[in-house]
């Protein structure tokens, strides 16, 4: 007999997951992705909306892929999407440093099923460079998913700064698009993204990352709102599901729990991104 | 799973935080938490006597504090070894029942090398108690720019694991590469001076605590939840997403070494 989900037997969207290529340099790559399904069926995770970041700096930088990478990592994640389509749904990763092929790269998976676009800080959040991507995201309904590093104003290496100031910029220039910023708690003051993105409606954080500070949900549900949050795990599942039990002993009503584990998703994600689910 | 894994939570402290508004630390409030998460028993320390120059009134707070609480919550004071009559606070802390004491060198600009540290890893073993340390109390990349205490280091912890045979560190807060370079440098009896709290190790898809149940054995690891400034319901979901093969994994036990003579142990 299967046991219960231990997130709740209603829908759940993760609305950021990454899987790992065999060309990401590490030998247990399968295992991660293997034990990404295996907690994700645990928790009770209806669909991993997920990206694959190049060759995760095996061939060029993480942050920084080369579009050679891109474009291998996009296929391999069309790849996951194919051979589980009934969990995972796929952004599409692009270096806006390279514009041609960036969209090009865009128009081509969407064609094929990417329902989001992933952007990691290789160009500072607010940069013109953007423009383009966001342009076409619009176009296609496609929510836009930036790495974020909460509160950070000056460089360290290996990303951009891109924090929610940057991308409250880059939101104020393209309000058809919708903007993930990503992990509210992977590292950083989240409490500064909160009051950064607070008047700007076409930014919703994602709830993911590491952090489990306490404070940090109730914060977020003060100042942006259940309707404006995202459930997300990133690259620990383990912080997702304490999240989702903080959440349930807040005591927030039913449709406020239910927004923010799925239905936010639905309405954000272009109209049939999700079979069986419908906000 | 099995319960028994938690029920006594080490990595708790009640008190407001220096650099950020943490929500209602206070023992009936984690007395409340600890009923709703199954946690039965949780050693204190006290949040703001980290960041005093002397930990004694803080001290004192505390014992104060967790007075009406004394049937599920432990004090664990601040022992600090550069400081004057730091000895008859430890031995205060002893009689006040303490399993453990708090020591935060990077906070007191000890390296680590320091030999008073060595000394009080030494004296809290002959006095029966452990002594707590912890790696971090926020993530690096969200600090204060008035908080520059750094991380805990490896060197620090694995000198004072070497310190003698008496000593007994349970070490909060440490992520796997910290806990695996630590433990790799120790010879196996000092090893097992060691215990580690589960508060800040990665589970799926990384799986971090997973492999170090597997590579260094979950009787190494005990329950922490870093309680007020983390979520109590991190190190539960942790341990519950361990895969299949893992679940009744067995947690060590944070109380060693039992006080000499529990008879004179009045809270126990």
């Amino acid at each position: 007999m299967t046991a219960a989900p231990l997130g709740g037997s209603t829908p759940l969207v993760d609305a950021h997951a990454h899987f790992y290529p065999p060309f990401a340099g590490r030998a247990d790559w399968a295992d991660v992705n293997a034990a990404r399904f295996r907690a994700g069926e645990r928790v009770g995770i209806s669909y991993h909306v997920a990206s694959v970041l190049g060759s995760y700096g095996f061939t060029s930088p993480t942050y920084f892929p080369s579009p050679h990478d891109c474009t291998r990592g996009n296929d391999y994640m069309l790849d996951v999407c194919a051979a589980e389509p009934r969990r995972t749904r796929m952004y599409v990763t692009v270096n806006p440093n390279h514009t041609a092929h960036a969209l090009a790269e865009v128009t081509r998976c969407v064609a094929r099923g990417a329902i989001g676009v992933k952007l990691l800080a290789s160009r500072r959040a607010d940069d013109a460079l953007l423009d383009p991507i966001c342009e076409l995201a619009a176009e296609h309904h496609l929510p836009v998913l930036h790495h974020i590093w909460q509160h950070r104003r000056r460089e360290w290496p290996n990303q951009e700064i891109s924090d929610g100031l940057d991308l409250g910029r880059l939101a104020a220039r393209h309000p058809r698009t919708t903007f993930v910023l990503a992990h509210l708690g992977g590292g950083g003051d989240w409490a500064h993204t909160l009051a950064a993105v607070k008047d700007i409606p076409n930014i919703v954080p994602d709830l993911s990352g590491s952090g489990v500070d306490r404070g940090m949900l109730d914060a977020a549900l003060i100042e942006l709102g259940a309707d404006r949050l995202l459930w997300a795990c990133d690259l620990t599942i383990e912080t997702g599901l304490a999240k989702l039990r903080a959440l349930e002993v807040i005591g927030m009503p039913k449709a406020q729990l239910e927004a923010i584990r799925w239905r936010n998703a639905v309405r954000l994600f272009p109209p049939g991104a999700f079979p069986g689910l419908s906000a | 799973m099995s319960e028994d894994r938690h029920v006594l939570d080490v990595n708790t402290l009640i008190g407001t935080y220096p650099f950020r508004y943490v929500p209602h630390p206070d023992p009936d409030v984690l007395v409340r938490v600890m009923e709703r998460e199954g946690i039965a028993r949780a050693w204190v320390g006290h949040l703001p006597t980290a960041f005093h120059r002397d930990p004694v009134p803080g001290n004192a707070q505390l014992l104060a504090a967790l007075a009406p609480h004394r049937a599920v919550l432990d004090p664990v004071p601040t022992v600090r070894p550069d400081w004057p009559r730091w000895e008859r606070t430890l031995r205060d802390s002893v009689d006040a029942g303490a399993p453990a004491v708090r020591a935060y060198p990077t906070h007191w600009g000890m390296g680590p090398h320091d030999p008073d540290m060595q000394r009080l890893a030494l004296a809290s073993g002959d006095a029966g108690v452990s002594l707590l340390l912890t790696v971090r109390f926020e993530d690096l990349r969200q600090r204060h720019g008035l908080d520059v205490a750094g991380d805990l280091t490896a060197a620090a912890i694995r000198t004072l694991a070497r310190a003698g045979e008496q000593v007994r560190l349970v070490v909060t807060a440490a992520g796997r590469e910290l806990v695996e370079e630590v433990h790799w440098s120790l010879t196996p009896e000092e090893q097992g001076r060691v215990l580690w709290d589960i508060s800040w190790i990665w589970g799926p898809p990384e799986d971090h605590l997973a492999k170090l149940f597997t590579t260094i054995g979950s009787e190494r690891f005990c329950f922490g939840t870093h309680w007020p400034l983390r979520l109590t319901q991190a190190p539960r979901a942790n341990l519950d997403l361990l895969p299949p093969e893992l679940l009744d994994s067995r947690l060590g036990d944070p109380r060693w070494p039992l006080p000499p003579d529990p008879k004179n142990n009045e809270h126990e």
